[in-house]
């Protein structure tokens, strides 16, 4: 099982939504996926986006005092 | 997979093809199909060297709108409409021509950016399209 980092802090709509979605694609079935990124609106959007796939997120953690915020998902 | 969105570009307009973009992009990545049907003007920006060329839909005066506009979009990490458009080809996202519209404008698949193109239409490919689609637009 590899773990694939996505570091898409400082980047507005859609670019998380959308690199999110080429490393789901990158990733094999168990894989880690960790998404890092500050733009309010995606933190909500991609557990949505996970979900409508069926993908299984793990952990929505705060970081830099709700500045950042970082989430884990299971491919 | 399944889910499907389908969208007509009839506009040329900077804004509102950021918008077709960026639905269909967002599509792709919550797991849908997505199509795009450029029409009108909206095909005038898959002429090579054009698709980051239209106006702004409200507000252009002359371009200085539109300026004023990009310098805001560039603050705020807005990516390019060519970045746009090579993550839709990426996640798999469609792009159908309307050949009515190369017709009456005369305009030949030279002057258009083949590469992005995976269908060539009319009307009836873009119903056929639509016809399970679970979201449809015409911008």
């Amino acid at each position: 099982m590899a773990e694939l980092e996505v570091d898409v802090r400082g980047q507005t709509c859609p670019v998380p939504l959308v690199e999110c979605r080429k490393a789901f694609k990158r990733a094999y079935p168990g894989d880690l996926v960790i998404v890092k990124g500050t733009h309010p609106a995606s933190k909500k959007e991609i557990p949505m986006a996970c979900e409508a796939m069926g993908l299984k997120v793990l952990e929505i953690e705060d970081k830099e005092g709700g500045k950042e915020w970082e989430i884990k998902i299971r491919r | 997979m399944g889910e499907k969105a389908v969208i007509v570009l009839h506009s040329g307009d900077m804004d509102k093809v950021y918008s077709a973009l960026i639905i269909a992009n967002g599509a792709l990545a919550m797991g849908m199909e997505a199509s795009i049907f450029f029409t009108f003007w909206g095909l005038m920006r898959l002429k090579k060297g054009e698709l980051e060329k239209g106006p702004l839909s409200k507000m252009n005066m002359m371009g200085l709108g539109r300026q004023m506009i990009k310098k805001r979009m560039d603050k705020a990490n807005v990516v390019s409409l060519e970045r746009l458009m090579s993550d839709f080809k990426e996640l798999g996202g469609k792009i159908i021509a309307c050949e009515m519209t190369m017709e009456i404008m005369g305009i030949t698949k030279e002057e258009l950016r083949t590469e992005w193109v995976d269908e060539w239409g009319a009307v009836g490919t873009y119903i056929q399209e639509a016809r399970d689609a679970n979201i449809t637009l015409f911008i």
